[in-house]
């Protein structure tokens, strides 16, 4: 089984760390992430902007583009893309396409990376695993 | 993270919505400052104990208004508290008091609260001194040694300010479309004021500080008012500026020019995010000046090597700014990157005409010097140079100066 895990804290705190603070802590997560990518266990990691960094496509009926994060507390983060795009336009055009092709109510949030890893070595085997199982 | 160390962050970063709303409740500044400390003393005990408050904001506000409210009562009658557990307990209001601090007035509280501190009539140290004291909670000490002034004499400049908006006439109901935005206007100016405070401080120097406090002021504006592109330019502009302050100093303490600096040593993440902003910002087609001046300093950001700077994009960024805000002072900052893109007969002619009004302003006679010196007129940049020295502000603006200057004589030593 493949596992999502998502990380919240507080935005202001983590974006007020020192760059002394921010390279410890980086480090450290690097341990524990080396020896996943080792056991060829990691798949992609991803650091996000803050939420003021944000943008949002809501669809469904009328599609509306409204600045900042999803705020709406009825509906669930149920899955995520990275995609890469020359700036927010094209990552809002990727957004719209997505929903034409899944019209129904929700949103997509878009949010900009400031950090990615791909760790694609997982990707090859963990996709042909879970298309099998 | 320990209990202690949470409780102040959620404590700190609770302030302005809090004092905000007692603000609200009682109309009087001092009151909804004794009121929201008042309920921090009351977290500290109460928290450990009883766990955090789903909406530690919220629960901050109630207890702060209800003691607020029992000390008027108390005074009046002279009677004695009720028990700690009546003051503090919220099991129950707690929930509807968080919903309807989502509302509307949830941003004009906060926006209200900045808004008292830049009014007109108080100099800008004190509009800045203010904002840190009321807003970002910073103490009268810390403040007092930024601007290396006794406590004493700050406590008082602070007690004048506070005295003097007391009398002023606040307007208490929400602000109409038109007035929000000229609040906001004015709101973002002190920010920027605050910014450029910290930003103008020497390394090590306590004032420092400020700028990573008007960066956090202005993330919060943002998250209240989630749709002003000149709100996202202003963000976008402290952080890509911000970025560069681990490269702005060498060893010694002296300026190092945007030039001369190791971008490598620029801070990457705050780069990103203001070029986030800018992104989300032009989306509006809306310009303004601070997304004009992000949009400069962008360019800077982009470059991996000062010869790979985009000046010819910067020199119309700078010709649109001085459409928005003529200002000599903008001009010489385009001459700069006209003398870069088209050659520095062209930027010298353009200053020519603002020497006038630039008479006691260093940065002209520097920026005149350079060019001088760029055309090979030694004689001309030496005297602009002198004048510039004698305009400095600082002693490392002097000593860039006169760095200069030694230059120049050894380039005159060795063509005699």
């Amino acid at each position: 089984m493949l596992y999502a895990i998502l990380c919240y804290n507080e935005e202001d705190a983590v974006f007020s760390w020192t760059q002394d603070q921010e390279a410890k802590v980086m480090a450290d997560l690097t341990q524990v992430q080396d020896k996943l990518v080792a056991q060829n266990r990691l798949g992609p990691v991803a650091r996000l902007l803050p939420t003021t960094a944000a943008t949002t496509l809501r669809k469904g009926g009328e599609q509306l583009v409204i600045d900042g994060p999803f705020a709406e507390t009825k509906e669930q983060l149920l899955g995520f893309y990275v995609v890469d795009c020359a700036d927010l336009e094209g990552a809002l055009a990727v957004a719209r396409d997505l929903a034409a092709a899944n019209p129904g109510p929700g949103s997509y949030e878009i949010r900009p990376l400031l950090l990615f890893h791909p760790n694609a070595a997982l990707a090859a085997s963990a996709v042909a695993g879970v298309a099998a199982s | 993270m320990s209990d202690l160390a949470w409780i102040q962050g959620a404590m700190a970063s609770a302030r302005p919505q809090a004092i905000g709303a007692l603000l609200r409740y009682f109309r009087d500044l001092d009151t909804a400052e004794e009121a929201f400390q008042d309920a921090c003393l009351r977290a500290l005990k109460n928290w450990p104990a009883n766990g955090p408050p789903r909406d530690p904001t919220a629960w901050l506000i109630m207890v702060g208004r209800n003691a607020a409210l029992d000390g008027v009562r108390k005074r009046a009658r002279n009677t004695a508290l009720p028990p700690e557990e009546q003051i503090s307990d919220l099991a129950d209001v707690e929930a509807p008091m968080a919903e309807r601090l989502d509302g509307d007035h949830y941003r004009d509280d906060v926006l209200r609260l900045l808004f008292i501190c830049c009014h007109p009539d108080l100099p800008p140290t004190q509009q800045i001194a203010l904002a840190l004291r009321i807003v970002s909670g910073l103490s009268v000490k810390q403040i007092a040694r930024a601007f290396l002034v006794g406590e004493a004499a700050m406590e008082q400049r602070i007690t004048r300010a506070k005295a003097r908006i007391a009398r002023a006439d606040v307007a208490f109901e929400a602000p109409g479309p038109v007035e929000r935005s000229e609040r906001l206007a004015a709101v973002a100016a002190m920010i920027y004021l605050v910014f450029t405070e910290g930003y103008s401080a020497a390394g090590g120097e306590a004032r420092g500080q400020f700028s990573d406090e008007a960066i956090r002021l202005g993330r919060l504006l943002l998250r209240l008012f989630t749709n002003e592109p000149e709100i996202m330019g202003l963000t976008a502009l402290m952080l890509l500026q911000h970025a560069r302050t681990p490269a702005r100093f060498d060893a010694a303490g002296e300026v190092v020019l945007l030039d001369d600096q190791d971008r490598s040593l620029w801070n990457g993440k705050m780069i990103a995010e203001g070029l986030a902003l800018i992104d989300k910002a032009i989306r509006h087609r809306r310009r303004g000046p601070y997304q004009v001046q992000a949009a400069i300093a962008a360019l800077h950001a982009r470059a991996a090597t000062p010869a790979d700077t985009d000046w010819a994009q910067i020199d119309l960024l700078y010709a649109a700014l001085e459409l928005m805000q003529p200002s000599p002072v903008v001009t010489l900052n385009r001459a700069v990157a006209v003398s870069k893109a088209r050659g520095p007969a062209e930027a010298l002619a353009m200053i020519a005409p603002l020497e006038d009004r630039l008479a006691g302003y260093f940065h002209f006679y520097g920026v005149k010097g350079g060019l001088l010196m760029q055309l090979g007129r030694e004689a001309e940049a030496r005297t602009a140079f002198d004048q510039a020295i004698a305009r400095a502000n600082s002693a490392p603006e002097a000593a860039h100066i006169r760095m200069h200057l030694d230059r120049l004589m050894k380039d005159g030593e060795r063509s005699a």
